[in-house]
């Protein structure tokens, strides 16, 4: 019997498809500093794999330079992916830019015309460079592709490979290492590697020199491994007739949440990040990410679908779809509940929804500490349930944050507060960070009664943020303590004193 | 005959409470600091008149593995609370509950071990009954940082004395207290602490020995 027929199928270029630049426009896509990929017209001007930023911009000053972003590669050809799989099932995806399938040749009266038809169904979607190599192995495949001309194909007869990678420099093994040391025993095609005897491969370059040799020679070692179809996990709700009460809409939505997480559940996953998409005529009116520190069930996602309504403004007009898709999902294993517990417990986790459908989904906050100058700048706080995610880090030193103790009230909002001397004379802060005088009475807060200062310290002056023209601060901190025991951290900005916060 | 010795009215009492179906007060894990003058108690409410002894008393419970919850106090010191001992990760914040704060402070007596709550308003009678049942029911605290009508005892801070900070010179390292716990219309107990001390440690400020200088 005859062994299975491989077609691979090449899009040259692929970063440079996947930012949807045009061939005709030079573009390049750096990786560290040095090209990856450029585009025919920038070729045409002299730009090259592998040349440096600099060099590349002195050729073609016209070159339009994008970052690698090799997640952006895989999502744009999940696309191409999904398109061939429609007309041939079972795509081994190689790399991005590049896949192989069995032929489907019987199905189409030919080999060539598989692939005419395949090419012709990524043109219409948009990848006008698309090259087929049909051969016994995957390898010899390959090698077809890459000689074959844009939107054709290049057919290797069954049982030809050998004979079509005998011209083939050894170059196309592609692994530098062993290429290298070919070259320097003058073994210059895959023809004169191939010749060698099996044995003396292994004895000289082991396991893997002999897994490429037998690529040289035509063999077709390493069957594709074929992909499995994705399966499908979005649950949509369709209303018919269209609703407008948030609340109808969290009704009609469980029978849809509970499809949801029973079909995640029996693949072993469960979601803890979901996308909540809803339309309104036809048109997405409203779609949020929302996460949970655990993962979803139907009740989460139904209060998750109501909080998303209840925000004002979002219903203009009734809801006609309702769409869950899962962001992230995680294997089922990493969440089951331990024997000894872990995590916020269940209870907490539900008690907690509760006060969420009371006050709203932000309104209760996870908290934690992070690095900042001033007391206010360390509070983090998160939405519970949301990672929080720290500004600035904790650990490192902060020049001009205070020593400890930290203050047990930290004000919002600084309180406009007023220091003055014995004379009744302000006290400020002089360009050089001196205090014009020794404050003798203070007031806290704009309601409060004045009183004599025990004892005091500072200025701290803090210049922060200098290199941003809008965000730059200059104050200087202080600490008062009156004659009643209440000490305060305050702030001289601009002349005026503000409370920052309270030692109580 | 003789009035039972306490022990037995004890007993009795909890007893009685066995038979209506509610959990005897059981003893909360408490800051060691608080040794003598105050043991927190399931279903008990204290009133707090600072920030900072709200966070020392929540450390117990905290550190001992219960979950905190902090209603209607945006203003509360993070970095303070965890250095008092307030375990962060097991703290929930509701800044600004708004009017829905006692339907927030009932939902969360439910679920969680310590309950701290900044009441923005005049709590009526009626709330704090209802409140009180909920905490005898499920076993919570709650500590009110301001007044709360009929609470199991008042604690409150005076005579706070910083150390560290001059006349222009220092900073502030320390702070010495006497913390004054009232329980009804008893006598109130009282005793001093460092809250905190110079290593931000909560402890009983004992008779410490006068420190000599050598003047020669």
């Amino acid at each position: 019997m005859a062994p299975g027929r491989t077609m691979v199928l090449w899009a040259p270029d692929w970063p440079i498809v996947a930012v949807e630049s045009s061939a005709s426009t030079p573009a390049a896509v750096l990786h560290k500093g040095q090209v990856l990929a450029c585009s025919q017209a920038a070729r045409a001007e002299g730009v090259r794999r592998g040349m440096r930023r600099r060099d590349a911009q002195s050729r073609c000053p016209g070159l339009a330079l994008h970052d690698y972003n090799p997640d952006a590669d895989a999502r744009a050809f999940e696309t191409v992916l999904t398109a061939i799989e429609e007309l041939s099932p079972g795509v081994a995806p190689l790399r991005p830019g590049l896949c192989a399938i069995n032929v489907p040749a019987r199905f189409y009266g030919g080999e060539a015309e598989a692939a005419a038809v395949i090419a012709e169904r990524l043109v219409r979607l948009g990848v006008w460079d698309v090259r087929a190599g049909i051969a016994d192995g995957l390898f010899a495949a390959e090698q077809a592709a890459r000689r074959a001309l844009a939107q054709d194909s290049l057919v290797v007869p069954p049982g030809g490979s050998a004979q079509f990678l005998r011209d083939l420099p050894v170059d196309a093994l592609d692994d530098e290492s062993i290429v290298g040391l070919l070259r320097r025993m003058g073994l210059l095609t895959l023809g004169d590697f191939a010749a060698l005897s099996p044995a003396d491969v292994h004895t000289r370059f082991g396991t893997h020199g002999e897994l490429l040799h037998r690529m040289a020679r035509g063999l077709n070692p390493q069957p594709i491994s074929r992909r499995q179809v994705p399966p499908e996990f979005e649950a949509t709700l369709m209303l018919e007739p269209p609703l407008d009460l948030a609340e109808q809409i969290a009704f009609s939505v469980r029978t849809t949440a509970e499809k949801f997480v029973t079909d995640l559940a029996g693949h072993g996953l469960v979601c803890t990040t979901v996308l909540i998409e809803v339309d309104t005529d036809g048109s997405l009116a409203t779609s949020r990410r929302w996460m949970h520190p655990r993962w979803f069930g139907p009740t989460d996602l139904v209060d998750r679908v109501r909080w998303q309504l209840s925000v004002d403004g979002v219903i203009k007009a009734p809801v006609d779809a309702v769409r869950l898709i899962p962001e992230v999902t995680e294997p089922l294993g990493d969440h089951a509940d331990s024997l000894f517990g872990g995590g916020p417990d269940e209870r907490v986790e539900r008690g907690v929804a509760r006060v969420q459908s009371i006050v709203g989904h932000e309104a209760v906050v996870s908290v934690s500490v992070q690095g900042g100058r001033g007391p206010a700048e360390r509070q983090l706080l998160a939405p519970w349930g949301e990672r929080p995610v720290a500004a600035r880090a904790a650990g490192l030193p902060w020049p001009g944050s205070l020593p400890p103790p930290a203050p047990a009230t930290v004000y919002l909002e600084p309180q406009q507060a007023m220091v003055v001397g014995a004379e009744g004379q302000a006290i400020g802060v002089t360009g050089r960070g001196m205090v014009t005088g020794e404050p003798a009475r203070f007031r806290a807060a704009a309601g409060q009664d004045w009183q004599p200062v025990a004892s005091w310290a500072g200025p701290w002056p803090v210049d922060d943020q200098w290199w941003d023209e809008v965000a730059a601060r200059r104050i200087a901190r202080f600490q008062v303590v009156g004659v009643d025991g209440s000490a305060y951290l305050m702030i001289v900005e601009g002349g005026s004193w503000w409370t920052e916060a309270r030692y109580d | 005959m003789t009035v039972a010795p306490a022990p037995t009215l004890d007993e009795l009492r909890a007893r009685v409470d066995q038979m209506q179906g509610r959990p005897a007060a059981q003893p909360v894990a408490t800051h060691p600091a608080f040794a003598g003058l105050l043991q927190l108690q399931t279903g008990s409410s204290y009133a707090v008149d600072s920030a900072s002894l709200a966070m020392a008393l929540m450390a117990g419970p905290s550190a001992d593995g219960a979950w905190c919850g902090v209603v209607g106090s945006a203003e509360f010191g993070l970095e303070a609370a965890a250095a008092a001992g307030v375990e962060l990760r097991r703290t929930i914040l509701v800044p600004d509950p708004g009017e829905a704060w006692l339907e927030v402070t009932a939902a969360l007596i439910d679920v969680l071990g310590v309950v701290v709550v900044a009441a923005p308003a005049e709590v009526s009678g009626k709330d704090v009954s209802r409140i009180s049942a909920r905490l005898r029911q499920r076993g919570g605290v709650l500590i009110a940082y301001g007044d709360w009508p009929r609470c199991d005892a008042r604690v409150s801070l005076r005579d706070a004395e910083w150390v560290g900070l001059g006349r222009g010179h220092g900073h502030l390292q320390a702070r010495r207290v006497t913390v004054e716990v009232r329980r009804g219309s008893g006598p109130a107990r009282a005793g001093r602490l460092w809250l905190p001390d110079r290593a931000q440690v909560i402890r009983r400020a004992e008779q410490e020995p006068t420190q000599l200088r050598s003047v020669s």
